[in-house]
């Protein structure tokens, strides 16, 4: 008789948390070229979702698909469905600006506009007719606090975002995408251009913010993925140079006892 | 081939792992051989071979803690290092029950032995054979083997079973034997244990290749067993 | 300490090759020095020659008065200057808002045949001559005008500046990093707002100097002038700007006084002095050059104390 005590188990648990967004069957197109092949994923609400993969495996191009930002590539043409909150946004009818809105974007190399702090903050809203001062002034240290960047800038709000160290503008780039009250975060490697104490500092700003936003964050970096994120998607290109997803499960299992060989060799550095 | 360091410092840990091993499986046949000779002073190496045991346990957890800090184990390879952290602990216990056995030895200093030693050495080859082809399946993460080596702890039971009745008699036509009886009864007892703990690092290979963590428990013949008593 | 193979042939041959690698040096800074110079003196000579024939002729009558007759004392070129400011004003208004649009629309759409279009064109028109340009403006303004006028003349000098203003703000645009449009759109603004609010501040440095380049270009220009402002040494803004007041005329029939004139330019004024026979006149030349050449340093080093001050308010 054998007496199972399961560590971990094969398939996710089901978690109590709801679907935020899902992908399903997504082929990203550039002209003829099939960058992304036949996707399927489901992001959970408050979670933190990680894709990782080699270079060159689509992970940027996935994440831009789920704010459609595809879109700003000419020959780029997405098939398949996108969806958030039940509904599909790869459709033509879809506000696009209302989608960006709600899936905000945080990119990997700090980009303030070369404006004040303040008035980077307040680009968001000042876009969607907020214009009174003391609502901006709210809005802006609301973002400010929320990236933990507040007490270091509440004395400089007129000076150039640029002045900032590159911890700082990363957090000032994030206070701005969370400045228009997206549901969703999108990071793409959003450390890898920092030192390693505002890596840290940033993967701290991660755990404070999921528990009012879903985050869905690329990242290179193998140790920040199994920090930082509650599941992880692994993704490969296949032999037509498409990406595609190789496996999806809780960060534990991802990291501890991955069913799918790829994913093994690439998460102990076997891959190469 | 990536990691090529890596891999070869993960082969050096289990290349001294198999040496502790085989430390260990000295150290016991010889305590018990000593303990059949009345060889006093052989049980005196025992025990200071036990120092070395000691010693090289903790050189591999080192080793391990370097391993585990400096190359970000995920994976089989994180399992592999936990569980040779669990598998040097065992043989590092099972080391001590030999240096128990030496004690013994020592301390019944010129009495002779209550009875000729037969079942007592079986049990201790048997223990030791178990722990080698273990260790052996660890190695090659053979877990066909591996699952197949905790039922023949039923046989070290069984001879367990018989060491105690034997004793039991002996006591009770004379009790002024209570004493070396109740050597005798430890040396079979920690000889017994040594048997328990190859099971141990059998489910540590089992985990290892699958990832699952189970007991193989494949009988119910357990000597702890209430009905088994009369 | 041992040495290896290669330090021990470095030093076999020490001795020879640092002596040949310090003649070497002194040699060749000798030559870069001599050729330096050489190629500074042609500069160096124009303005101090231009400050020596000039310099005796600038006084302040020379800054504030128009011309006199020959013979009468205290004459200036005052017409002459505001004119050269008038002209580069009407010059800027015309060149700047297409020119600007159109960099815009061809770093966003490089591949369409309208931005294929756009970028041919500007670069056939820089190498148009400006004379051409001149008579381009003659035929379509002037004539139909039936009068030479100064917005004819800026007219001339906006499609001068036209290329070199499209050329560096497109230039200037491409260098900003494109995640900067994509933040923008990220947070859902528009193209358009993108273009007017991030684009265009982040790239407004090196458009500035842009701008300067090619007013710079322009006020040094004469062919173009002579078939559309032709010259006008009465031109004075005082008198048209106090009359018009004086006058109580209209806001549109004073700016109308302003640009409907024929204007003078201080090359124009250069040319034309120059050609003279009276000595005076020559010599007021010289003293234009000077003045031409003092303005244009004036405006280069603006540009350059604005993009100073601009990039540090930018670091903090």
């Amino acid at each position: 008789m054998q007496t199972n005590i399961a560590i971990s188990k094969n398939e996710a648990k089901s978690t109590t948390s709801s679907p935020k967004m899902g992908i399903k069957n997504l082929s990203v197109f550039y002209g003829k070229f099939r960058a992304l092949a036949e996707i399927n994923i489901t992001v959970q609400s408050n979670k933190i979702t990680a894709i990782i993969g080699p270079s060159g495996c689509g992970k940027s191009t996935l994440l831009r698909s789920f704010n459609r930002m595809n879109d700003l590539t000419a020959s780029a043409r997405m098939e398949g469905e996108i969806i958030l909150d039940g509904e599909n946004i790869n459709t033509p009818g879809v506000d696009v600006v209302d989608v960006r809105r709600r899936v905000g974007m945080v990119f990997q190399r700090p980009n303030p506009f070369p404006k004040s702090i303040y008035d980077n903050v307040a680009f968001g809203p000042r876009l969607y007719g907020i214009r009174s001062k003391n609502d901006l002034n709210e809005i802006v240290e609301k973002s400010l606090r929320q990236s933990a960047l507040w007490d270091e800038v509440k004395d400089k709000l007129h000076q150039s975002g640029l002045s900032l160290s590159g911890g700082q503008q990363q957090r000032l780039c994030i206070a701005r995408a969370l400045a228009v009250e997206p549901e969703v975060i999108l990071m793409d490697e959003p450390a890898s251009a920092l030192d390693p104490i505002s890596t840290l500092r940033i993967e701290e700003l991660m755990h404070d913010l999921v528990k009012d936003y879903t985050i869905i964050i690329v990242t290179h970096n193998m140790q920040q993925a199994a920090r930082v994120s509650d599941f992880t998607a692994m993704m490969m290109i296949d032999d037509q140079r498409a990406g595609r997803m190789i496996e999806f499960n809780e960060t534990q299992i991802i990291f501890t006892n991955p069913k799918d060989k790829r994913t093994e060799d690439y998460v102990t550095g076997r891959f190469g | 081939m990536l990691r090529k360091t890596f891999e070869t410092e993960i082969k050096q840990v289990k290349d001294d792992v198999l040496i502790l091993g085989s430390m260990v499986e000295e150290s016991i046949l010889n305590s018990v051989e000593a303990l059949k000779k009345r060889d006093l002073k052989a049980a005196q190496k025992i025990l200071e071979g036990d120092r070395a045991i000691n010693k090289k346990r903790f050189e591999i957890e080192s080793q391990l803690m370097i391993l585990i800090a400096t190359q970000q184990p995920m994976a089989h390879d994180l399992r592999l290092l936990a569980s040779i952290l669990e598998i040097i602990s065992e043989l590092e216990r099972m080391g001590d029950y030999a240096k128990g056995i030496a004690n013994i030895n020592i301390r019944m200093g010129d009495e002779p032995l209550l009875k000729p030693l037969i079942d007592i050495p079986r049990m201790a080859e048997k223990g030791v054979d178990m722990l080698h082809r273990a260790l052996t399946a660890f190695i090659n993460e053979d877990i066909e083997t591996a699952r197949k080596i905790p039922v023949e702890d039923d046989e070290v039971d069984a001879l367990y079973n018989q060491v105690y009745h034997e004793l039991m008699l002996f006591v009770i036509q004379d009790p002024k034997t209570i004493e070396r009886a109740n050597w005798l009864l430890w040396v079979a007892h920690n000889l017994e244990r040594v048997a328990d703990r190859v099971t141990n690092i059998c489910e540590r290979t089992v985990f290892i290749v699958t990832g699952e963590l189970t007991e193989i428990t494949d009988t119910d013949n357990e000597f702890w067993h209430p009905h088994k008593h009369e | 300490m041992t040495t290896t193979r290669f330090q021990e042939l470095i030093a076999k041959n020490e001795a020879a090759h640092s002596r040949r690698r310090r003649i070497t040096n002194a040699v060749m800074l000798t030559v870069t020095g001599l050729l330096t110079l050489l190629a500074l003196i042609p500069l160096f000579w124009i303005i101090g020659y231009v400050i020596y024939r000039g310099g005796s002729t600038i006084n302040l009558d020379f800054f504030t008065q128009l011309a006199r007759p020959l013979g009468m004392a205290g004459g200036g070129v005052l017409f002459s200057i505001e004119g050269t400011a008038v002209l580069t004003v009407l010059a800027c208004l015309f060149a700047i808002p297409p020119g600007v649009l159109a960099a815009f629309y061809v770093a966003r759409n490089p591949n369409t045949p309208l931005g294929v279009a756009l970028r041919f064109g500007t670069d056939v028109l820089a190498g148009v001559p400006s004379i051409v340009m001149g008579l381009f403006i003659y035929a379509l303004v002037v004539v139909p005008a039936k009068h030479y006028s100064a917005w004819a003349g800026g007219l001339a000098l906006a499609i001068l500046m036209l290329p070199i203003i499209v050329r560096t703000t497109e230039e200037m645009l491409k260098l900003v990093p494109h995640t900067m449009r994509e933040a923008s759109l990220g947070l859902g603004a528009p193209e358009w707002k993108t273009s007017l609010s991030v684009m265009f501040p982040a790239a407004l440095n090196g458009i500035i100097t842009g701008f300067l380049l090619a007013i710079a270009r322009s006020v040094g220009e004469t062919a173009p002038l002579l078939f559309t402002a032709l010259g006008n040494e009465q031109y004075d803004l005082g008198t048209i700007i106090g009359g018009g007041i004086k006058y109580h005329q209209s806001l549109s029939a004073i700016i109308g006084r302003i640009v409907n004139q024929p204007v003078d330019s201080l090359p124009l004024t250069l040319w034309k002095y120059s050609q003279q026979p009276y000595p005076e006149r020559i010599d007021e030349s010289w003293g234009v050059a000077l003045v031409l050449m003092i303005f244009v340093l004036l405006i280069e080093i603006l540009a350059r104390l604005y993009v100073e001050s601009r990039k540090r308010a930018l670091q903090g």
